[in-house]
């Protein structure tokens, strides 16, 4: 039983690392491409070490190194994505999304 | 079982290497290599956290646990440079 729940996470957590780099890869402009990495990969490489930590922890002790892995992840991914965010629009990249229009000011 | 889903794993974690480099050479604007370093550095964690499960040795643990600090910091420290032309002000 375990074992088919470690090879699931295994293979989900593979398998969502391929589809954020596909993204990385294959998406057409900055903004679009910053999806993939930021929310697909850091799934995956979730899944991966959440497999880890249960694999680890079938003997006698359990084992949180990985926990403390993927939580330093996901507190450090969004703020990574923020800051290129702000860096591609510093330097005003291209962007297939249509300008917004002027506020009017009343 | 788990072997095969290991073997499937490293080879998409391999193809996810290759795209995130192929990014990394190619991208065209200094934040497009920046993202690919990024995501080349996750995919690195998730290859060796896949190796320790293999050889069933939790010795990566560290190394995987510095790989994403120091990808952390640099990630933070290129992108500060293109925002403010200087990193530490």
């Amino acid at each position: 039983m375990l074992e088919y729940l470690l090879a699931f996470l295994i293979i989900a957590g593979g398998a969502f690392t391929f589809i954020g780099s596909l993204g990385l890869a294959r998406l057409r402009d900055f903004y679009s491409r910053l999806h993939g990495p930021t929310k697909a990969t850091t799934l995956g490489v979730g899944c991966v070490l959440i497999a880890s930590a249960v694999y680890f922890s079938r003997g006698e002790a359990a084992s949180f190194h990985e926990i403390l892995i993927t939580l330093f992840l996901f507190i450090t991914a969004p703020v990574s994505a923020h800051l290129m965010a702000k860096a591609a629009l510093h330097l005003k990249l291209a962007s297939l999304a249509e300008r917004p229009e002027p506020r009017e000011r009343d | 079982m788990i072997d095969t889903a290991l073997t499937i794993a490293f080879t998409l974690v391999g193809l996810a290497v290759a795209l995130s480099f192929w990014r990394l050479l190619r991208g065209p604007d200094a934040p497009d290599r920046i993202l690919a370093l990024d995501t080349l550095y996750v995919n690195t964690i998730a290859l060796l956290v896949l190796f320790g499960i293999q050889i069933d040795s939790n010795l990566y643990f560290e190394a995987a646990l510095l790989i994403a600090l120091m990808g952390f910091v640099g990630t933070v420290a290129l992108c500060k440079y293109l925002l403010r032309g200087d990193i530490i002000e």
